[in-house]
């Protein structure tokens, strides 16, 4: 019978140094460290999230895929800046780099914009690192444009699976959708090509999930993420505030499952009345523990930082 | 028979979510094998399941790319263990020792297999729809010399090697001290002499 843990007692014992430097880190920052429900009647209604439901409730309960909207909710009812350590849960997500539960740090800057979250992360990173550590940034249209020379505002969606065909051959890409394409090849192409820590920013409207849309250019969503030799780490916001247009990112999620034959969930309302009640300018981060673990201890597998895998 | 339909014609077939190594798929109409099955799912994007595949009748290695959530159909291969009897020049035959059904594979089925086979042996006999189209011998297998060059007396501690042709027309390389009709155990995964065997 194999009992003992998948994790190491070093790597146990590294997590655990970690989570109290975070902690450590926020509490002198003046950032309240907040807990938030991980079994919860709404969730996320974002297409490429498979939300785990939960029976034996009269109405559904899921397992929480984020901690985002409890967050915004806290926000909303005037916490200032918070933090979480928390576990979230994915449906379908195995592999080298995914596990159906996994250990999120998210946090939320009152009056911060994604630029400044990231300064912020940089030097949270920094301190828990046990080497020297430099960051660059980069735009997602220059990411395309360096790798590849591709421009992802002028491309067409046919030109587009022409790369795909030339650069992962064995896909049907005539299946695939402009971002499905975008996806494949930032996966698959880009990633792999990523050299030590790097924001990637400006992500494409279409992509931009819960973040503010850029200003000075509707186009670009004020979205960022951040990557460790092309591996993702972390996924940040300057966030959406606006109830209105949340909603109507509700309701296109929701046509794009109907679309594709997945669930639909009830729109999170309760979400949608702390925003409309006023969430001032803010934005937030979800760091992968898991990951980041693996990125300090240079470790290849997800399995090596979990203490149980079942 | 009239009826040209047949009751139970719906093929099986896999999500991605259910890929691993080892699982037999459908692929452009060949089975094929999966070796390496990898999840790959950019920030809030797409999922993807990246995957080296055997083609079990030609034996090529490729590289195909899934959207996770997609499925394909299940390959009816099984792998059976079964005695090798006899090659009548065109075909190697092959016994289930527990239903005596008798199997002929043809020289594409049995491929490299075909220096290893000896009568009585049991080997993995790779069935597609029901007929052969592969054929792993054992990892060890006991042969007898049936040609090198004479033996030196007396060099049975030093390194050097000489070829020799087992029964079954395989070339190993083997110690000098080697003699015609001597038994020998090699690994057919590498083709390496492992050992002399007292007869």
């Amino acid at each position: 019978m194999n009992w003992q843990p998948s994790a190491s007692l070093q790597v146990i014992r590294e997590r655990a140094r970690i989570y109290r430097q975070i902690r450590s880190f926020f509490n002198t920052r003046g950032c309240l460290e907040v807990e938030t429900p991980v079994l919860a009647s709404t969730t996320n209604t974002d297409v490429q999230v498979s939300t785990i439901e939960v029976p034996g409730f009269e109405i559904p309960f899921y397992l929480q895929p984020s901690p985002e909207f409890a967050m915004k909710r806290l926000l909303a009812a005037g916490c200032g800046s918070i933090f979480q350590i928390t576990h979230a849960f994915r449906q379908g997500e195995a592999g080298r780099l995914h596990h159906h539960e996994f250990s999120l740090l998210e946090w939320y800057r009152a009056g911060y914009d994604y630029h400044q979250l990231m300064d912020e992360m940089e030097l949270l990173i920094t301190t828990l690192s046990l080497h020297q550590c430099s960051f660059t940034r980069i735009t997602y249209k220059d990411l395309f444009r360096q790798v590849m020379d591709l421009g992802v505002d002028e491309v067409t969606l046919e030109q587009l699976r022409g790369h795909c065909n030339k650069s992962v051959p064995g896909t049907n890409v005539a299946q695939l959708d402009f971002d499905q394409c975008l996806d494949l090849l930032l996966g698959v192409v880009i990633a792999p090509t990523m050299q030590g820590y790097q924001f990637v920013y400006d992500y494409p409207l279409s992509q931009a999930a819960l973040a503010r849309v850029r200003e000075d250019d509707n186009n670009l969503a004020e979205r960022f993420e951040l990557f460790f030799d092309g591996i993702e780490l972390a996924n940040g916001f300057s966030e959406l505030t606006d109830a209105d247009e949340q909603r109507a990112r509700f309701e296109q999620d929701n046509a794009a499952r109907a679309q594709k034959g997945l669930p639909q969930y009830a729109i999170d309302e309760r979400l949608l009345a702390a925003l409309e009640s006023g969430l001032e300018d803010c934005a937030g981060v979800a760091l992968g523990l898991d990951r980041l673990l693996m990125v300090l201890l240079e470790l290849d597998s997800i399995d090596q930082v979990l203490t149980f895998t079942d | 028979m009239i009826g040209v339909f047949s009751i139970g014609t719906e093929m099986a077939s896999y999500s991605t979510n259910e890929f691993r190594s080892g699982l037999k798929i459908m692929l452009d109409g060949d089975p094929c094998a999966i070796i390496e099955n990898e999840f790959v799912k950019p920030g809030k994007g797409q999922a993807f399941n990246r995957v080296k595949i055997r083609n079990l009748k030609s034996g090529r290695v490729l590289d195909k790319t899934f959207k996770s959530g997609d499925s394909v159909d299940a390959a009816d291969v099984v792998d059976t263990e079964m005695q090798y009897l006899y090659n009548d020049g065109e075909f190697w035959h092959f016994m289930d020792p527990q239903s005596y059904e008798q199997q002929a594979a043809d020289a594409n089925a049995v491929g490299d297999a075909r220096q290893w086979l000896k009568a009585q042996d049991n080997c993995e006999v790779t069935l597609y729809n029901g007929s052969p189209i592969g054929v792993t011998p054992p990892n060890f297998v006991e042969l007898e010399i049936s040609d090198t060059d004479p033996g030196l007396k007396g060099d049975t501690a030093q390194g050097g090697t000489k070829p020799a042709t087992l029964e079954t027309g395989a070339v190993v390389k083997v110690p000098l001290f080697l003699e015609i009709g001597e038994l020998v155990k090699v690994d057919t995964r590498s083709g390496e002499y492992m050992s002399r065997v007292k007869k």
